[in-house]
């Protein structure tokens, strides 16, 4: 995004995260996505009377491996608070969350060479879902209440939509690597408010910021935070001032919209929840938690660079999903050239692959032959690329089928010369035309060489001498 | 052998207990004894808010199914009540309150079912002040119940039916629950035993909460035995709860245990800030003359010193509103309770007029009160001063454990009260708490023991302060108390 009028963006991200445990943070009722309206369910997460919330372990542990792969401290001594507001999809009108001492405090993560900080990660328990029916009027589906989350606040570092969308992108990255949740953003199990605020590059001083609420896909992050970008900066240029507010975006215009200004926000009465007892969380507990973290993407980039010779960028795209990490680094131990299956990972796999990759149809001993096979010059590229589609769709063994077709590169330099000089016999005109500085008919000669080869000649052996005949004085 | 229908009545849980498994008497002899009871009284008494009648007599047919068969537990068969703050499973609880009139809750609190375990046989349930907030049963939004012994006073609160069904036979024994006082004061004045357990010894699962940080469920007996064995029932049970994260975990232990060993050599505290200038002079009588008791029977008496506790008042004041108004907060007529049927325009409109209209003056000041001090600009001189307050008291407390082993104080400056006295302010009110919230506020298991009368003829109680979780000793110096004055 370009800066208008020289002034500077600084963006912070709350982030929210739903944590893939089985169970909700306060009782024993399942959490899975999508069950019938208020079947998952209890007196706690209800909040009926009576009925008190007992601390889900794995929540804690979940929180602690978010906080470890962000490079967080660990708070021994954390507690859990009541945030009180009133709305019908919160049972007991008020959330139960952390305030002033949260599990983990600050981290950071590295996106390409800048470091974004993290403040703080804190556990909370999601709200129910209001449904809203043309004739039953609005409903509650309490299923959502005391499923857990995470809410993992940066700095304001961020100074553009585009770090924006680095940074949450990252972040999934690592929690997903974690293990900690799914962060499927079309299930809401990633969800990011926005705090904004711009400055004359150079001022030190912080603008005054606004809120964005509730923005659940990457391509909303980056709009609204443009919008509110140029809203503020059209403000202030019109010699208007910004206000504190917290905004909605309207994902069909494009626009923020105001939801509540701060003057008028709620107190929310924080408190020690006293159901609950303090958060300990003694060295030994966490240096059992550690161990059970696995390679995280940074690392995994280093190695990938160092180990199989694959370029910077290449490894990134490789190590931001963790099943297609998991997935190379089965290719690359099975694969005599692990440069070329990251290329074709990257070159072909990913055209095959939907955008939100969960599984690998094809697998990693068919990358590897196929790279193999690439490696080694038994077939050229454009076999590569069938053979690669077939194994993809129909799970054909790569080797049979290029056997069984017949499509084994020719790099037999006799038929290729006789290809070659075979074509240029046909075309004087093409020749003439070459020499005379129409140089893309050579990409035409090719065309035929190859065809008649049925495509599966050398095609770099049969370029350099087709080259070569063109170029030459004869 | 048999019994008459009066004398079984008037029988200790204990004897029941021995009368049941002897089949000197059958559960649903029992039941029907004091079902037909709570018929011929309760009218003009007002314990109950529901009587359970149908549920009474089936549960009594299986506890005498129990019986028969020769391994029935202490209790089974016996009937008892609960204080309408207490879930029980298909049967309304309504907190005394407009606002959960109606209320059917799916589930039973973890006590509820401990003593169901057992083959308890529950009567009903029974009046308490709104929410728990109060000290007289006045504050109840459905009905007014009386002292026993002076129908002209109050039997205390907010536990006030358990105190006033057990007193006038209408229970044998009753489960109630006390955050500043609210069994123990109750007891003193209808001249019953009230048991407040250490906080954290019985499961909360179940129990509405009005200050969660300082609810306790509590017994209301006829006898300091019967309260033993009772608090053996819950402590059982609640060492097996996962619902209620603030519960200690130990292993039961049997209260009725030694409980008459005697208290030779024991070192019983007084501290002068329990006697302070609001005590009637009778009250501070009795209480001496039970320590000059005491001091026969062996015990040493130390005089000890709590400062803070002048400021245990306000603290509890502070801390109660403080939670009840959040956990009050859930009450917005939305998924269940009183909504309003007046005419809204948004659903801000639908919890103001629910609300307004549930709660009663009580509920609401005390609300009003609590969010105050919660509020971002008076939470640091309120709540956390309040905070502070509690911490100090839990401090003194134990530095007064190391010089003796038991507290002896008053449980209350006065005698029940008469019923009209709403021309005493709030504040006038409260302060008839002073001497029971202490323990509240450091979580210390208490017991209020009957130690005389008054020249009106009505009861008076007197305190007994343990160390937390030291049940065993409280029980064992109130027991020798009570025995040595039912042997004069």
């Amino acid at each position: 995004m370009k800066l208008i009028k020289d002034y500077e963006l600084v963006v912070g991200l709350e982030v929210h995260v739903e944590l893939s445990t089985e169970s909700k943070i306060f009782c024993s009722c399942p959490t899975a996505f999508g069950a019938e309206p208020n079947t998952q369910v209890y007196p706690v997460c209800m909040g009926l009377p009576g009925a008190m919330p007992f601390l889900n372990k794995k929540v804690v542990e979940y929180a602690v491996k978010a906080g470890l792969s962000t490079n967080c401290e660990i708070n021994s001594f954390s507690r859990c608070d009541r945030k009180h507001y009133f709305y019908p999809d919160l049972p007991k009108a008020y959330q139960i969350s952390q305030f002033d001492i949260p599990i983990c405090r600050g981290g950071w993560i590295d996106i390409g060479n800048k470091r974004i900080g993290i403040t703080r990660i804190h556990i909370e328990e999601d709200a129910g879902k209001l449904i809203h029916h043309p004739l039953n009027g609005t409903m509650i589906d309490c299923n959502r209440c005391g499923v857990p989350l995470l809410e993992i606040v940066s700095e304001p570092d961020i100074s553009s939509p585009e770090e924006a969308e680095a940074y949450v992108k990252k972040l999934r990255s690592v929690l997903v690597y974690a293990g900690v949740s799914d962060c499927k953003m079309n299930e809401g199990a990633l969800r990011c408010d926005v705090n904004l605020s711009v400055k004359k590059i150079g001022q030190s001083r912080l603008g005054v910021r606004t809120e964005i609420k509730n923005l659940n896909s990457f391509a909303f992050i980056r709009k609204a935070i443009e919008a509110e970008y140029i809203r503020q900066v059209n403000t202030l240029e019109r010699g208007g001032q910004i206000i504190r507010e917290t905004l909605r975006f309207d994902t069909d215009t494009g626009k923020v919209y105001t939801m509540r200004a701060k003057e008028d926000a709620a107190d929310y009465r924080f408190f020690p929840e006293p159901d609950l007892p303090p958060i300990i969380l003694t060295v030994d507990q966490i240096d059992g938690i550690r161990p059970q973290l696995p390679e995280l993407p940074d690392s995994r980039k280093k190695r990938y660079s160092e180990q199989f010779g694959i370029s910077d960028y290449d490894a990134d795209v490789l190590v931001s999903n963790r099943t297609v990490a998991d997935w190379f680094e089965a290719v690359a131990e099975m694969s005599k050239y692990p440069k070329i299956a990251a290329n074709l990972t990257i070159s072909q796999l990913f055209r095959l692959l939907p955008a939100d990759i969960e599984e690998i149809p094809l697998s990693p001993a068919a990358m590897a032959e196929i790279a193999d096979m690439s490696g080694d010059g038994e077939i050229n590229s454009s076999v590569t690329k069938k053979v690669l589609d077939e194994a993809y769709m129909r799970g054909t063994s790569p080797r049979e089928y290029v056997r069984e077709n017949d499509l084994a590169q020719i790099n037999d330099p006799s038929v290729i010369q006789a290809t070659v000089y075979r074509v240029l016999s046909e075309n004087p005109a093409l020749i003439a035309d070459y020499r005379s500085g129409k140089t893309n008919v050579k990409k035409m000669l090719m065309g035929l060489c190859m065809k008649l080869t049925h495509g599966k000649a050398d095609p770099v052996k049969m370029n350099e001498l087709l080259e070569k005949l063109l170029n030459s004085e004869e | 052998m048999s019994f008459a229908k009066q004398n079984i009545l008037g029988l200790s849980v204990t004897e029941l207990s021995l009368a049941l498994s002897e089949k000197w008497i059958s559960s649903q002899e029992l039941t029907e004894a004091y079902l037909s009871k709570i018929e011929e009284s309760d009218g003009d008494l007002g314990a109950y808010l529901t009587v359970t009648a149908e549920i009474a007599l089936s549960a009594a047919k299986r506890a005498d199914i129990l019986l028969s068969k020769g391994n029935a537990r202490p209790l089974c068969g016996v009937p008892t009540a609960y204080k309408d703050n207490l879930c029980v499973a298909g049967v309304p609880t309504t907190c005394a309150s407009k606002m959960l009139e109606g209320f059917i809750p799916p589930y039973s609190a973890t006590a509820v079912k401990a003593l169901s375990e057992q083959g308890a046989v529950m009567l009903g349930k029974l009046n308490m002040d709104e929410f728990a907030m109060g000290s007289s049963c006045c504050t109840s939004a459905f009905r007014l119940t009386r002292n026993p012994l002076d129908r002209e006073r109050v039997p205390g609160g907010s536990s006030g039916g358990c105190a006033a069904a057990v007193v006038s036979e209408e229970a044998p024994y009753a489960i109630g629950t006390d955050t500043g006082g609210s069994v123990r004061q109750p007891a003193a004045f209808c001249g019953a035993v009230g048991l407040k357990p250490t906080y954290g010894r019985i499961s909360r699962y179940g129990l509405i909460a009005f200050a969660s940080s300082l609810d306790q469920i509590g017994v209301i007996s006829r006898t300091v035995s019967d309260s033993a064995l009772i608090l053996n029932a819950l402590t059982d049970v609640s060492a097996r709860d996962t619902h209620d994260a603030t519960l200690a975990k130990l292993p039961p232990i049997d209260f009725s245990k030694d409980i008459n060993s005697g208290i030779r050599g024991l070192r019983l505290g007084i501290a002068p800030q329990f006697f302070g200038k609001d005590i009637t002079r009778e009250i501070s009588l009795a209480v001496d003359n039970a320590v000059k008791t005491y001091n026969s029977l062996g015990a040493t008496i130390v005089n000890v010193n709590l400062p803070s506790l002048k400021y245990a008042l306000p603290a509890y004041y502070v801390i109660s509103s403080a939670e009840a108004s959040s956990n009050l907060s859930r009450y917005d007529g939305v998924r269940y309770g009183h909504r309003s049927s007046a005419p809204s325009d948004s659903i801000e409109e639908t919890y103001i007029c629910s609300r307004s209209e549930g709660f009663g003056d009580e509920v609401k000041r005390r609300i009003l009160l609590g969010t105050y001090v919660l509020s971002k600009e008076h939470y640091s001189d309120y709540y956390q001063k309040a905070l502070k307050v509690c911490g100090l008291i839990r401090t003194e407390f134990d530095s007064v454990f190391h010089q003796c082993d038991a507290l002896i104080a008053p449980v209350t400056p006065t005698p029940a009260f008469k019923i009209e006295r709403d021309f005493l302010s709030p504040v006038d009110q409260y302060n008839g708490d002073i001497y029971t919230v202490p323990a509240s506020l450091a979580g210390l298991p208490a017991i209020s023991v009957p130690c005389g009368t008054t020249s009106d003829g009505l009861p008076i109680g007197m305190q007994i302060i343990c160390r937390p979780y030291d049940e065993k000793t409280l029980l064992r110096v109130a027991r020798s108390f009570e025995a040595e004055v039912s042997a004069r």
